[in-house]
């Protein structure tokens, strides 16, 4: 699992400046290789975690506070042509719903109007598991809907899925099946799962216990989490997240 | 003899741990964010609670003036700012937090005021129960680092 390089000692400072509306500059042309996330939430605590999420996942990020400021970041909030676009670049946009002002879903919208980006895969976040809202941004052309709050696991699916695309652009003769190659798509209806019948936390006494997500006892323990996911992500299979098929939240594109 | 401090400061954290488990304080997504803590963010988990805690206490003080007024009318404000808590709530795991901020959203959505003002004490215990468990966790975690750092000596 690729990990953050910059050792952040003023966290909270920084995450302040990067997620209190503002927002990072563009990464530099040099940067092209590395995956850029666009992430939009009004939710200081939210941005945060998404923002982490992501990091902890190789990609660059920057978060902004409403669908107006990303409109801003990507040039699109006035007819004329942002000088910037040229430099600009952006593999995936993730965005919250429900936002004041301008939804995710007409965030979405716009995106997919601009010959700019309409390209890039947006992916919406949301608390509520409604399927009517699900379908609405599918049909939009949202590439994914991700149950907040977001996991781990739903991240580092993404983010295979967008190094597969990477690859097959860069190599010619590649004959690699990639996901929207694949059969129809046939978007499971998310199963409403309450926690309550998940199945119950165990707290083990085993400090070796290298499943993090079910035990407590390494709660704030200072060794790196034994990440027993693949770290290969061209190779994992997105279907491999024993979370995603316990939870079965979020209905994916697989 | 260090050793065993260290044993038992993890034993106190597990069994609180445990604790706000069983009782739904908390739920597998402040587990989440544990995972989320490594050496490149060692304080990730301390500094987004930190945040959270902020975040919350402004949304309900705001809350509390909003319905102390007595021309109060703006539901629909409550509700926003429910939203809000129910949303950073469930994303660090604050379960039961954001089940009763559900339970005030619904009294606010009936246009109850009464029952705005009874959820919104209940959601104000709470969530100071909840800060103070986490206050717990975060001083027999600092004091097992210690107690740890002490027994081996770089």
């Amino acid at each position: 699992m690729g990990r953050d390089g910059g050792v952040s000692c003023l966290m909270r400072a920084e995450m302040n400046m990067m997620s209190v509306g503002g927002m990072e500059s563009a990464p530099a042309p040099s940067d092209l290789d590395e995956v850029h996330v666009l992430a939009v939430d009004d939710s200081l605590v939210d941005r945060i975690v998404i923002e982490r999420l992501l990091r902890i996942n190789s990609c660059k990020v920057t978060a902004v506070d409403s669908g107006w400021r990303a409109l801003e970041f990507l040039g699109l909030d006035n007819d004329k042509a942002s000088a910037q676009l040229d430099r600009l670049k952006v593999d995936l946009i993730i965005t919250d719903y429900c936002m004041p002002g301008m939804t995710g879903y007409e965030l979405l919208k716009k995106i997919k109007e601009s010959s700019n980006f309409r390209e890039v895969p947006v992916v919406i976040m949301s608390s509520e598991n409604v399927l009517t809202r699900i379908d609405r941004c599918l049909e939009e052309g949202a590439q994914d809907f991700l149950l907040k709050p977001v996991k781990l696991a739903d991240v580092k699916r993404l983010r295979s899925h967008l190094a597969t695309k990477d690859d097959v652009k860069l190599s010619n003769g590649n004959k690699r099946k990639l996901p929207q190659d694949s059969d129809p798509v046939t978007i499971t209806p998310p199963l409403t799962i309450s926690t309550e019948s998940s199945p119950p936390l165990t707290i083990s006494h085993d400090s070796s216990d290298s499943s993090s997500s079910s035990s407590p006892v390494e709660m704030f323990s200072s060794s790196p989490i034994d990440d027993d996911e693949d770290d290969d992500v061209l190779t994992s299979s997105p279907e491999e997240s024993p979370i995603r098929r316990q939870k079965m939240r979020s209905p994916g594109l697989d | 003899m260090l050793g065993l401090g260290v044993d038992r400061l993890q034993a106190d954290i597990n069994r609180l741990l445990a604790s706000l488990f069983h009782q739904g304080v908390l739920d597998e997504h402040f587990l989440q964010l544990q995972q989320l803590q490594d050496e490149t963010s060692p304080n990730f988990v301390y500094d987004v609670i930190n945040i959270y805690f902020d975040e919350s206490e402004k949304l309900l003080r705001n809350l509390r003036l909003l319905l102390v007024d007595r021309e109060f009318s703006d539901y629909k404000k409550i509700g926003l700012h429910l939203n809000q808590l129910v949303g950073s709530s469930s994303s660090i795991g604050a379960r039961r937090v954001r089940n009763v901020c559900v339970a005030f959203r619904s009294a606010s959505e009936l246009s109850n005021r009464p029952g705005c003002m009874r959820g919104l004490e209940v959601v104000e215990h709470e969530y100071h129960y909840l800060k103070n468990m986490m206050h717990e966790l975060f001083q027999l975690e600092q004091q097992r680092l210690l107690a740890a750092g002490v027994r081996y000596p770089v």
